[in-house]
């Protein structure tokens, strides 16, 4: 079982958390053609190896936070807090 | 005592003798016995039947790799399947039966199987399965009944099971020579140590191998060395517990049986317990097995590991025959002769099929027994268990046996060489390199913060095991942070000279027809895997699959090398390129009771009551269940029936005053200088116009453009909302907002906090509940001025502070009433009191449905995420300007097209019950297939209006009032005419709830 490190209270059970897949894809605008926002809803990629993942502490202290996490070898690289530029 | 017992030696407590039964005969054996122990001491030989070809078979092995001895466990309840034999420690009253036979162990019907077993070659139940279905009912019915393993208790299991959760800095698995001189280490560091082994004692090998370790007895040298550790504070030992899976991160589960070896748990105590055991650093000292050599009937009882007939003579003083011969292709199987002639046995030969001579050691421990060299066991003879043995020398690679002579004996002890045990490694994803010099897999390259150290690492000396376990406990308490202070003194024992094992993955066929097991579980022969080769199986994965080599219980513990060398050896190829089937968890069988734990029956899922449960116990009513909630479904009166409680609860509410719980509503505080913003976001509706002290309907949408949730949210000042969701939702709602404020839009000032648990609801309905507001808050406070429709007012009930919210779901005029949850059951009861002179009475979750299906209102059946806001005649509530959660894709042209589904009312036209989940067709189907034009969603009897109503979605049904339509149940091919309508029954205008 994984140890997700949530950035606000350290190495935890996966099972304190849910998992909510890509973290890399970003909301459109409203303006944005309709190709752009069914990538967005519907549209995901599958990589093995080094993926960037939105997860919840959920029984936690529910934030929402980034990992960096190999999905082959189930490495967790690191763990961020939501950032936007 | 039995005929094959010493009357001393062993480590048993010959003053408890314990009598047991076994196919129904008493027999007797000593505290300390296994069954396989005491089975052999009473010279019990045929325990069981095998899996295909019902040939009889006894005890094998000593331990976990007992292949083949296997044993319904126990009576009634308890009763359990597929028990090792010589895993099961012996209590007094003990009842054991033998498997896979009848009418008995000894004369088997169902051994026509192995007379007729050409019939039965590899692959045989794949094969009848590709023929016609009709012929394999034909035989499904005669293989059911003659294959497979035993069979399970059919009562409920009487016995409770648990889960622990255990931490600790090092984590060793197997408390051998190894295991212990890691624990010794790593202990002195001070880390805290936990040591898991599957047997009751421990010790490994020095359970069955007469050693020496520092200049002492090697079982001196256990009993201080675990006598040392217990003392330790920093240390935690856990025998009968099996480390049976590795998961990411260092987790061990690991099976406990707590109360296994008892007659019955005592009062309070588990049977066993699953331990979840996460460690810094996990040490692997799991050993090794023996495995065998394939040859001509070596499943036959009398046939016996080496190290086993050593361990069963050491340690439980029994001689597993009377005339031995050992068959070995390596060192050793040699200290089998002392052990026996310590036991009283006779070893008549040593047949070593290396030409090479063995080392120093084992030419010492040979003494004056005859050794035969560059020979081997061709085949066992004898009916039922092993008479004699023939012998045949080997003339020269790759050809057959010639043979030389037979030799008299009942007790084979074979060895084949040592397969470590690298189960737990291989979970872990651990890459396995083949040792040739052992003939096996090994681990490979290091898997961080995992050490594996003596035989299951593919070191046999006992000198060697002793060291490298102690390095493996220094090296993981310094990694786990600790520091090694004083010098660990290492234990020590003498240096072996060992010749080579030579590898002998079967003994060729000599024109015999004799079968040569690979795996004694499975029925599995050398012949059977040249069949598979043959027809193109020549992956290992296909040869397990095919030949059922490994799979069981026992998943090929003592014979899977043979089997892929075998296969190795018909694609002229060398093992390590055939590969290995994957290890997988469980490392050894584990019971559901045990991976269930405490998580079944009422314990399966939390139950969640509302503050008011207990009132309404005490008011008898009928509690259903929704979701996780027990809510009150109606509250019936003496001698009433449940569809007149339910409709007189629903009149009750019309015409007088009735009170509802609602606290199971989701309930969320949303706070900050943004909330607004943020809810105009998360709604499709207009949200910054709301005043303060004013509620709104409110409808969102996911982001793929359809219906999420609906509920009402009332701003209590300028940046606090109290929103409230569907009782389903509460949760998820929740969850979806978080994402959005923290990941979307986290510029925006908004906190979230769930307050569905802090705080109760009520409902209070009906043409009667201004009255009864008004004299429990005062006339002005509940005056139409003063709190109009969908307006809000902070209020005290019975000196609770409370918020009261003029909304109403039943179309009547209502109020919700919301307070702090431990207060609610005073309001409630206050608001009882206060209401009786208008006769107010609770009602449930019937009445409330059948109110808000004559209301139109929609539900969870309604918004079952295909339907669009405007589906649900919501279209205009979507605000045209700005952005918010599913705007963009309820404007796909899919979404807003013509020829969607709405939502209508639906009549019906007879006095016919509509039924729930029924679809709508056009025309009467007359039995044909016909074409759904829709879907009834929620259906009741309408006392209002004294017909039986619905809400249904209909293609365009909105064009089509008044038009007759068919509600179709495949179920009960019924179709009831209903008559199309709008989907609210009363009160179309509203004026009830504005009154
Ligand atoms: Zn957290």
């Amino acid at each position: 079982m994984l140890l997700i490190p949530c950035p606000w209270c350290g190495k935890r059970a996966q099972t304190e958390f849910t998992y909510r897949g890509d973290a890399t894809v970003e909301r459109p605008d409203l303006a944005d053609s309709d190709a752009q926002w069914y990538d967005y809803v519907y549209t995901r990629d599958n990589p093995r190896g080094e993926h960037t993942e939105w997860w919840h502490h959920t029984g936690g202290c529910r934030k929402w936070f980034k990992v960096r996490r190999n999905t082959w070898t189930h490495e967790v690289i690191s763990s961020e807090p939501p950032v936007r530029d | 005592m039995g005929a094959f017992r010493n009357s001393s030696g062993g480590t048993l407590d010959r003053t408890q003798r314990i009598r047991f039964r076994f196919d129904g005969k008493q027999y007797s054996g000593f505290q300390g016995d296994t069954l396989a122990s005491a089975l052999l001491a009473n010279g019990v030989r045929v325990v069981g039947r095998s899996f295909k070809y019902h040939r009889p078979r006894g005890v094998f092995g000593m331990g976990v790799e007992e292949p083949s001895a296997m044993v319904r466990l126990r009576t009634g309840a308890r009763a359990e399947p597929n028990v090792r034999v010589t895993e099961v420690e012996l209590f007094d009253g003990l009842e054991a039966h033998s498997q896979h036979c009848w009418p008995s162990v000894n004369f088997d019907l169902g051994a026509i199987a192995n007379v007729m077993s050409p019939l039965l070659p590899a692959g045989f139940y794949y094969k009848t399965f590709m023929w016609p279905a009709t012929k394999w009912m034909f035989y499904e019915h005669f293989i059911r009944k003659a294959a497979g393993f035993g069979s399970s208790a059919t009562e409920p299991d009487p016995d409770n099971y648990s889960r622990s959760y255990e931490f600790c800095d090092v984590l060793i698995v197997g408390a051998g020579p190894a295991g212990l001189s890691a624990a010794l280490s790593a202990a002195s560091s001070g880390a805290k140590v936990m040591l898991v082994d599957e047997t009751p004692d421990g010790g490994g090998r020095l359970r069955f191998d007469d050693e020496v370790i520092n200049d002492q007895p090697a079982d001196k040298w256990l009993n201080e060395t675990l006598h040392e550790l217990s003392k330790m504070p920093n240390f935690d030992l856990r025998f009968r517990t099996t480390a049976f899976g590795y998961y990411d991160e260092n987790m061990v589960a690991a099976l406990e049986r707590v109360s296994d070896h008892l007659p019955e748990p005592e009062p309070g105590q588990v049977r066993q317990r699953v331990l979840q055991i996460r460690a810094k650093q996990v040490v692997l000292a799991s050993g090794s097995i023996e495995r065998s050599i394939p040859f001509g009937y070596n499943d036959k009882p009398g046939v016996m590991l080496a190290s086993a007939v050593r361990g069963y003579a050491l340690k439980y003083a029994v001689a597993c025959g009377r005339r031995a011969v050992v068959f070995t292709n390596n060192d050793s199987a040699y200290a089998t002769v002392a052990a026996l002639h310590a036991v009283g046995a006779q070893v008549v030969a040593v047949v070593d099929s290396r030409t090479q001579s063995p080392g120093k050691r084992a030419l010492e421990q040979l003494g004056d027994v005859k050794l035969i060299q560059g020979s081997v066991v061709m085949k066992t003879k004898g009916l039922r268990s092993v008479q004699a043995v023939e012998i045949g020398q080997i003339t020269g690679e790759g050809d057959s046996p010639q043979k030389s002579h037979t030799i008299r004996c009942d007790l084979v002890c074979v060895s084949g060489g040592w397969t470590p045990t690298v189960h737990l490694f291989s979970h872990a994803q651990g890459k396995l390199n083949f040792d040739d010099s052992i003939g096996a897999f090994v681990p490979g390259a290091d898997i961080p913060a995992l050490h594996v150290a003596g035989s299951a690492n593919g070191e046999f000396s006992l000198a060697a095991c002793l060291r490298q376990g102690s390095d493996a406990g220094i090296e993981s308490a310094k990694q786990a942070g600790y520091e090694i202070t004083e010098s660990v003194s290492i234990p020590t024992a003498p240096e072996e000279s060992v010749s080579d094992m030579e590898p002998l993955w079967g003994v060729p066929r000599m024109g015999s027809r004799a079968k040569r097991f690979v795996d004694i579980q499975n029925d599995v022969t050398i012949d059977d895997i040249e069949l598979a080769h043959t027809e193109g199986f020549v992956s290992v994965e296909h040869l397990k699959r095919y030949t059922t080599l490994g799979m069981g219980t026992d998943q090929g513990r003592t014979s899977n090398i043979n089997g892929l060398a075998n296969l190795a050896r018909l694609r002229e190829a060398k093992v390590p390129e055939v590969g290995h089937t994957t290890f997988r968890p469980p490392y050894t069988p584990v019971s559901l009771g045990a991976l269930a734990g405490i998580d079944f029956g009422e314990h399966l899922s939390p139950v969640r009551r509302t503050p008011l449960h207990q009132w309404h116990e005490r008011n008898h009513a009928h509690l259903q269940n929704s979701g996780a909630w027990k809510r009150p479904a109606y509250y019936p009166q003496t001698g009433e029936n449940v569809q007149d409680a339910i409709l007189r609860e629903t009149r009750h509410v019309r015409e007088k005053v009735g009170i509802t719980d609602v606290s199971s509503l989701g309930k969320i505080d949303v706070q900050g200088r943004d909330a607004a913003e943020f809810l105009e976001r998360i709604y499709i509706n207009r949200w910054k116009s709301l005043q303060i002290g004013r509620c709104r309907y409110g409808l969102m949408l996911r982001e793929d453009g359809f219906v999420f949730d609906d509920g009402t949210s009332t701003r209590l000042s300028e940046n606090e909302f109290y929103m409230t969701t569907t009782t389903a939702n509460a949760g998820p709602v929740l969850e979806h907002m978080e994402i959005y404020a923290q990941t979307v839009w986290p510029d925006l000032h908004v906190h979230l906090t769930s307050i569905s648990d802090q705080w109760a609801g009520m409902a209070l309905a009906g043409p009667f509940s201004r009255n009864v507001l008004s004299s429990v808050i005062g006339e002005q406070a509940a005056s139409n001025e003063n709190l109009p429709y969908m307006g809000v007012i902070k209020a005290r009930i019975a000196d609770v502070s409370v918020l009261v919210f003029r909304v109403s779901f039943s179309g009547e005029l209502g109020y919700e009433i919301h307070m702090p949850s431990r207060q609610a059951e005073l309001v409630w009861e206050t608001i009882l009191a206060a209401g009786q002179e208008w006769e107010i009475a609770p009602y449930g979750l019937e009445a409330m449905t059948i109110l808000r299906i004559e209301k139109g209102h929609v539900v969870a059946a309604e918004l079952d995420g295909r339907t669009t806001a405007a589906d649900l005649g919501f279209g205009r509530m979507m605000k045209p300007d700005g952005d918010y959660v599913g705007k963009r894709l309820a404007e796909r042209s899919a979404l807003t097209a013509n020829g969607r589904k709405q939502l209508v009312g639906i009549k019906s036209i007879d006095s016919s019950p509509i039924p729930r989940g029924a679809q709508i067709i056009a025309e009467p189907s007359k039995g044909k297939p016909a074409q759904t034009v829709g879907q009834v969603t929620s259906a009741c009897f309408s006392p209002h209006i004294n017909r039986e109503i619905g809400l249904a979605l209909i293609k365009e049904g909105r064009l089509i009032y008044g038009k007759t339509m068919y509600a179709a149940s495949p179920l009960t091919g019924r179709e009831i005419p209903v008559e199309v309508v709008h989907h609210i029954f009363i009160d179309p205008e509203g004026e009830r709830v504005r009154g």
